[in-house]
């Protein structure tokens, strides 16, 4: 699927310190082709979240330039809103909302950003909630759910909208070890039918199964950027072998 | 829970009650010190009275009939005549002279407590409503990454929690006021309505400050903008998570208000200090008068508590 695709991200010299001071990214440039899935490991700190949440701009950068299906995220006359309706991301902390019910979680956006009629949003919030095995929850309240739960309606919230591109950062990092699994086949079954992602993990298994390029990052810093495969037998850089050897 | 703690518990309240008489035997006790003669029948008359009007005979006849509270005199000239009269002891061919008195006409009317309490209400109905448009605004504004509009309300915050109510109400009166050409009423209730306001602001901002950040960002990552995730995710959960202090600061606003008896605004506890000026019952005056506020904050109190119990349904 990665080969000869034209890119739909596409990072060039991304630079963002944050106010602190801390020089959270270094000349990162990455392009992700259409379809693509590319998984992003590295050291806690390394800048991974950061970098993700650049692509939908949660996070400025100073410099640089990020073009996201053909529009210059970066440019501040940019109208984030639209771009960002096609970026569904999942985070660690799920982040439902915790005042409606599940289905209304699923339906709120769809109809302020989509402008989908209530019933219409119903019905794709009720197909992606099936998807990922959760609609007998629909009338309930977060509150009431499992971790695992309430990242199954943070994931069907997002797709509800019918992303073309998927972020994911750690999304199974806060979960309880028997919820892991379940997410982990959601996101696997969501590469296989073709959407284009770029997910941050530390599950390695999950990488080297899903991923078709595995991007290492260091110190703000992409170091190597490999199939899965060379990654794991055949790593270039020292680094990445040191910290694969310190974690797997 | 054990069963030794469910006995104490009646003990302790049981003890509770026995406080409270003990207390009001004291106030009584040392009311009889200086020789103060309690005198509570008055007093329901200070809130709702029946007004008596006897009605006359404009002139000399004979009763007619009795109908619907319509009595219907005939006079001497054999002109008919119809008086409205409740309650009348006449029979059809009584005579009538005139001027003499045929019955008597009666209804409920609000005394002056009651009137100011109607006021207390009103206007503390308009502040609150427009304190909250002024406390969201400014709680807004204050949190607001643009320096002026952020300044702004602090300036306000700041201004307003720094002088005292009373001195605010006396500028707002003569300066403002008279600048402005308002009424009373509407310079009492903009006068309480701009200093609650400020802490209603502070209230606000606070309910928004602690929802994370990640209820924000899920929802920009959604492609909604600024005004909807305000007013879809981030106030729904923040008025419920600052429901008290709200409700706190209506009673606050409903008790302040009886600080523009000042300006002579005939509230509650204007009302008050001229019953009890034009009575010798200052002792229950005053004891109504709290009762009158207490019944109002309580009710707000209740209110409070029901709403955040249907709220913590939803959860
Ligand atoms: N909002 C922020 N303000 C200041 N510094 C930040 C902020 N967010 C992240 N950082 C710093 O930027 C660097 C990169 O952080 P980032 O969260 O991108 O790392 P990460 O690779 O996602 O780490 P982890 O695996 O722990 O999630 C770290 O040094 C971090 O402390
Ligand atoms: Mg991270």
């Amino acid at each position: 699927m990665s080969e000869n695709g034209e890119a739909i991200i596409i990072a060039e010299n991304v630079n963002k310190t944050y106010p602190n001071g801390v020089k959270a990214l270094r000349d990162v440039s990455l392009s992700v082709k259409k379809g693509e899935v590319v998984v992003i490991i590295g050291a806690s700190g390394s800048g991974k979240t950061t970098f993700l949440r650049t692509i939908n701009q949660l996070e400025y950068i100073d410099s640089g330039k990020i073009t996201v299906d053909g529009v210059d995220v970066t440019d501040p006359k940019t109208n984030l809103t639209k771009i960002r309706a096609e970026i569904g991301m999942v985070f660690q902390h799920f982040n439902v909302f915790p005042h409606m019910s599940v289905l209304n979680n699923v339906i709120l956006a769809q109809t302020l950003v989509k402008k989908r009629s209530r019933k219409e949003a119903e019905d794709i919030a009720l197909e992606f909630l099936n998807k990922v095995g959760i609609a007998d929850k629909k009338d309930d309240y977060p509150g009431n759910l499992s971790g695992g739960q309430q990242q199954r309606v943070a994931i069907a919230r997002a797709l509800a909208m019918n992303p073309k591109i998927m972020l994911f950062d750690e999304a199974t990092s806060a979960l309880d070890p028997e919820m892991v699994g379940g997410i982990l086949d959601i996101m696997k079954s969501l590469a296989k039918e073709g959407i284009t992602m770029v997910v941050v993990t530390h599950e390695m298994g999950f990488a080297r199964e899903a991923a078709d390029r595995i991007v290492f990052m260091d110190h703000g810093q992409i170091i190597e950027i490999n199939t899965p495969d060379n990654v794991f037998t055949n790593a270039k850089s020292e680094r990445l072998r040191q910290f694969l050897s310190q974690i797997l | 829970m054990r069963k030794a703690d469910k006995r104490n518990k009646i003990l302790w309240n049981v003890a509770f009650v026995i406080v409270l008489i003990g207390l009001g035997f004291s106030v009584y006790k040392a009311s009889l010190r200086i020789n103060y003669s309690w005198n509570w029948r008055a007093v329901p008359s200070y809130i709702i009275y029946n007004n008596v009007t006897n009605i006359n005979s404009p002139v000399n006849g004979v009763v007619k009939g009795y109908k619907d509270g319509v009595l219907i005199i005939e006079s001497l000239a054999k002109k008919t005549i119809k008086l409205k009269v409740a309650h009348t002891k006449l029979k059809p061919g009584s005579k009538v002279t005139q001027d003499e008195p045929v019955g008597y006409n009666s209804h409920y009317q609000p005394g002056p407590l009651l009137i100011g309490l109607i006021m207390t209400l009103k206007i503390s109905f308009v502040s609150i409503i427009i304190a909250l448009v002024i406390g969201f605004i400014t709680g807004l504004m204050r949190i607001s990454s643009n320096p002026l509009l952020k300044n702004l309300a602090i300036t306000y915050i700041e201004l307003i929690r720094g002088t005292p109510l009373l001195v605010q109400i006396f500028i707002v009166y003569f300066f403002i006021g008279t600048v402005f050409n308002m009424t009373r009423f509407v310079a009492g209730a903009f006068a309480l309505a701009v200093f609650e306001g400020a802490y209603i602001a502070e209230i606000i901002r606070a309910g928004i400050q602690s929802i994370s950040k990640g209820q924000t960002e899920a929802s920009l990552a959604l492609g909604m903008n600024y005004f909807q995730i305000m007013r879809y995710i981030i106030m729904p959960q923040a008025i419920k998570r600052v429901l008290p202090a709200l409700a706190g600061q209506f009673i606050s606003l409903v008790k302040d208000s009886s600080l523009l008896s000042i300006i002579s605004i005939t509230e509650l506890t204007k009302a008050g200090r001229e019953v009890a000026s034009s009575t010798f019952s200052p002792f229950e005056v005053w004891f109504t008068v709290a009762a009158l506020y207490f019944i109002m904050t309580y009710t707000l109190s209740l209110l409070d508590r029901y709403i955040e119990r249907r709220l913590a349904r939803n959860e």
